[in-house]
């Protein structure tokens, strides 16, 4: 069990390092996650209030869009030169691969959603940092609701032709609780107005959900990788 | 054997289900407030409940691959999968009839609706990505992997739709807060049973088809070898 963490800690750390010097699917993802929050822009012409009304629902829309990118490339940055099969035959157990793996796209995840609340705010005018400490808690579990499923599709799809098609086909109905949730909580605390004990509820939904299928993912992830 | 077991419950369907639809269009008298369209309710809501057994036998089909590894399971995993789904149509497309009478609209993202919705969805990926993967051992094992963690999301689903700040348009389900009139019971129940046979009669023509695709396959395998 403790090796397994060092072991995940460990190919964490590698699939950090790689993405921040070679920046492949960071800067892909960020800049992606960018041009969506412009074209929101065009789409709706929207006044003060109902910028507001929508302001969740878009955010976690890029988001999860910046989200695939990320995760798609999880696995497949494994294929080439056989890695993958050198981290499947290595002593760390296909859980603590998976799990470095989904720990890995969560910290980058994060990151990019970070990066773009800058032009969020000044594009849509939109204070998100007086609820910061809130949105940061609703981030956090999102995010890992997504990077964890995402990056257990990632390992299902990695083989599978049309890679990059299939991954969005399977994720988005599978985290549409999840983004059913992370909208309404994230609106509620932009514009201040959220139904009363719906906060509570979504996040308790958002931390089940995580529960759910972390567990569900470290248990099945052995037969996706090692067969 | 199994054929003999298909023809049987096919035919068994069929004319329950006839039967049934004659009382249900000729002998039941119209409902009080919603006319003659009220008469869906005997084909979509059992269509609800048996898309889920169908849907439920894939999941332990699909536990009993990762298990056991027979491809028997896989087999009966998608054919349970595809009757599952086609019951979700047939839910999902009388009650946007029932929709559009009542409520003047084919779509009106209720609860229910959506849920159900998500639920096809879900099932639709799964059948997206198993002709995208050639291999077969890996096709079922991911497949397996796919549908339960499908199966997982419809409880959250079902969570997710009834948060307090999610809008709803409920018609007022039959099953949870009303009761049915003794005298609409009976062509209720056969109408649940009536497409529990024949989604079983067609999962078994499924998985006749997929076991002879297979042995196709492992033929032509053997082909290429020589």
């Amino acid at each position: 069990m403790t090796r397994g963490l060092i072991a995940a800690l460990a190919i964490a750390r590698k699939d950090l390092r790689t993405e921040l010097r070679t920046k492949e699917s960071l800067n892909a993802s960020a800049s992606f996650a960018l041009v969506i929050l412009v074209l929101f822009s065009f789409a709706f012409d929207l006044g003060r209030e109902e910028i507001y009304a929508i302001s969740g629902g878009m955010l976690w829309l890029v988001w999860s869009f910046a989200g695939a990118l990320i995760v798609n490339r999880s696995f497949a940055r494994e294929l080439p030169n056989d890695c993958l099969d050198v981290l499947v035959a290595s002593p760390a157990p296909a859980w603590a691969v998976f799990l470095g793996k989904a720990i890995a796209a969560f910290f980058l995840l994060i990151l990019v959603e970070a990066i773009s609340l800058l032009p969020f705010g000044l594009f849509y005018n939109i204070a998100w940092y007086d609820s910061a400490g809130s949105l940061l808690v609703v981030m956090a579990l999102t995010t890992w609701g997504i990077t964890v499923v995402g990056a257990a599709f990632s390992a299902v799809t990695v083989n599978v032709r049309l890679r990059e098609l299939m991954l969005p086909v399977l994720l988005y109905p599978i985290l549409i609780p999840l983004l059913i949730a992370a909208m309404g909580v994230t609106t509620g605390l932009f514009s201040g107005d959220a139904v009363p004990g719906s906060a509570a509820a979504s996040l308790r939904l958002l931390a089940g959900f995580d529960v759910m299928y972390t567990a569900l993912a470290l248990y099945l992830i052995e037969y996706v990788l090692v067969g | 054997m199994r054929e003999k077991a298909t023809y049987v419950l096919g035919i068994l369907g069929t004319l329950l289900m006839l039967l049934n639809l004659k009382t249900i269009f000729l002998d039941l008298p119209n409902e009080a407030a919603q006319g003659a369209i009220f008469r869906i309710i005997f084909i979509h809501v059992p269509a609800a409940i048996n898309a889920d057994v169908f849907l439920f036998v894939a999941l332990v089909a699909s536990i009993m691959f990762l298990a056991k590894k027979n491809f028997f399971w896989d087999s009966l995993a998608v054919s349970a999968t595809e009757v599952g789904v086609m019951l979700l149509c047939v839910n999902l497309a009388t009650g946007s009839i029932w929709g559009r009478n009542i409520w003047g609209v084919w779509w009106a993202w209720d609860l229910r609706m959506t849920s159900q919705l998500m639920c096809l969805l879900l099932y639709l990926g799964y059948l997206l990505v198993r002709p995208a993967i050639g291999e077969p051992t890996q096709r079922a094992t991911m497949s397996a992997f796919i549908s339960i963690f499908a199966f997982a999301d419809i409880p959250l689903v079902a969570m997710a739709i009834r948060l307090p700040n999610v809008r709803t348009q409920h018609p007022g389900p039959v099953l949870e807060t009303g009761t049915l009139d003794a005298l609409y019971r009976p062509p209720f129940i056969i109408g649940i049973f009536v497409l529990l046979l024949i989604g079983a009669a067609l999962t078994l023509v499924r998985l006749h088809q997929e076991t002879t695709r297979r042995e196709i396959d492992s033929l032509r395998r053997e082909l290429h070898a020589i």
